[in-house]
């Protein structure tokens, strides 16, 4: 696979620190929604990532354990291996990861400041109990969502069978989680599913 | 109910248990922290969490990520809101960079695409179970559970089978939900 050798300045990681902080306030839900405008800077526009790059670090950090959202530490790694090595790599993380996340982080901070000086408000409570019911339909559709990605119910059933007993089990018992992962980790690394 | 809540012992243990959270959610750490903080930490009520998580979903930024913030800020100020963001990033960071470096030798190995598309199926199930539990809250809503039932089951439908964006589901069900609680409360 051929990844290009970058040589960037500081100008250009200026310009990918601008480009993330730019996109922390865009990014209403989760970060995923900002993806087609990172694909267009990062891809199309600067080169500073190969396709293949691009698609890996969101499927990695949806394999790895913690948020979403480090994908875009990813998408920072990689294009400073393409510039130079593990010491680029890891500048590109720092730099986009703290560009993603420091002006949403500083709106969250004082909106959940003035957010709790005025909970007993009529608007506020009235936001925080009528989204209630959208917040649950929310999760329930994220987790289907998620679901689709085991394929065709008739053939990959197996898989369909996987999430409602995982569905079922955190749903209606206290089992650690990680006892879940694991079982599915085992049964899928096996082929079984 | 209200003896059975908790709250954060100090800054290092919020640092430490959103480390925990954070290393157990693969493929999103949504279903986690509400299984940690909810059933098993007890730091916030059904209810809350799920007050907590409008606020947070509605702001700009990982939604998560908001939800550990606003938590940690509201125990401990500043340092709190920083504890929690590093206890969030810091270690599941040095974890997926060592995961970019092993997945560019043995990524292409069936047993580590099975294993990925077992742990997906689990994944998916989790934030469905974590859905329905939260759904208990709904009782004490002011909306009454019939409308609650309602706009739960047009934001699903919007969302998972018409694949709406984001917006149109705040703007639809979310506004919606918003006006009629208003007025339950009693303002006019």
């Amino acid at each position: 696979m051929s990844t290009p050798a970058l040589d960037l300045a500081w100008s250009d990681w200026l310009a990918l620190f601008g480009h993330f902080l730019s996109l922390s306030l865009m990014a209403v839900g989760a970060a995923f929604s900002t993806l087609p405008e990172m694909h267009r800077y990062l891809v199309d526009r600067q080169h500073w990532l190969t396709d293949p790059q691009f698609t890996a670090s969101i499927t990695l950090a949806q394999a790895a354990p913690g948020p979403n959202v480090l994908f875009v530490a990813l998408m920072g790694w990689n294009v400073g291996m393409n510039a130079g090595g593990y010491g680029a790599a890891l500048i590109g993380a720092v730099v986009c990861l703290v560009g993603m996340l420091l002006p949403s982080s500083l709106l969250v901070y004082f909106a959940s400041h003035w957010g709790q000086r005025n909970r007993d408000r009529h608007a506020v409570r009235a936001f925080k109990q009528g989204m209630g019911p959208v917040v649950i339909g929310l999760l329930i559709g994220t987790g289907w969502i998620m679901a689709s990605a085991n394929g065709d119910p008739a053939s990959d059933w197996p898989l369909w069978l996987l999430t409602a007993a995982a569905t079922i089990i955190v749903w209606r018992t206290r089992l650690h989680l990680l006892w879940l992962l694991g079982i599915g980790a085992v049964l899928g690394g096996l082929g079984w599913v | 109910m209200e003896d059975s809540r908790s709250r954060p012992t100090s800054l290092a243990d919020l640092f430490l248990t959103l480390t925990a959270l954070a290393l157990q959610g693969f493929g999103g750490v949504l279903a986690v922290v509400q299984h940690e903080l909810v059933v098993r930490k007890r730091w916030l009520t059904k209810e809350e969490f799920v007050e907590e998580w409008a606020v947070a979903q509605i702001l700009p930024g990982p939604n998560v990520i908001n939800l550990c913030l606003m938590i940690g800020s509201r125990y401990f100020g500043w340092r709190g809101a920083l504890a929690a963001l590093a206890g969030m990033l810091c270690v599941p960071t040095v974890g997926v960079l060592a995961l970019a470096v092993a997945y560019a030798r043995y990524g292409e190995h069936p047993m580590a695409i099975g294993a990925l598309r077992g742990m997906g199926a689990i994944a998916a199930g989790l934030i469905i179970a974590a859905g329905l539990r939260l759904a208990g809250a709904l009782k004490s809503n002011p909306l009454g559970v019939p409308l609650c039932v309602a706009l739960g089951v047009i934001t699903f439908v919007g969302i998972a089978v018409l694949r709406l964006p984001l917006v149109y589901i705040l703007c639809g069900p979310g506004a919606l939900g918003c006006v009629a609680a208003y007025r339950r409360l009693g303002g006019r």
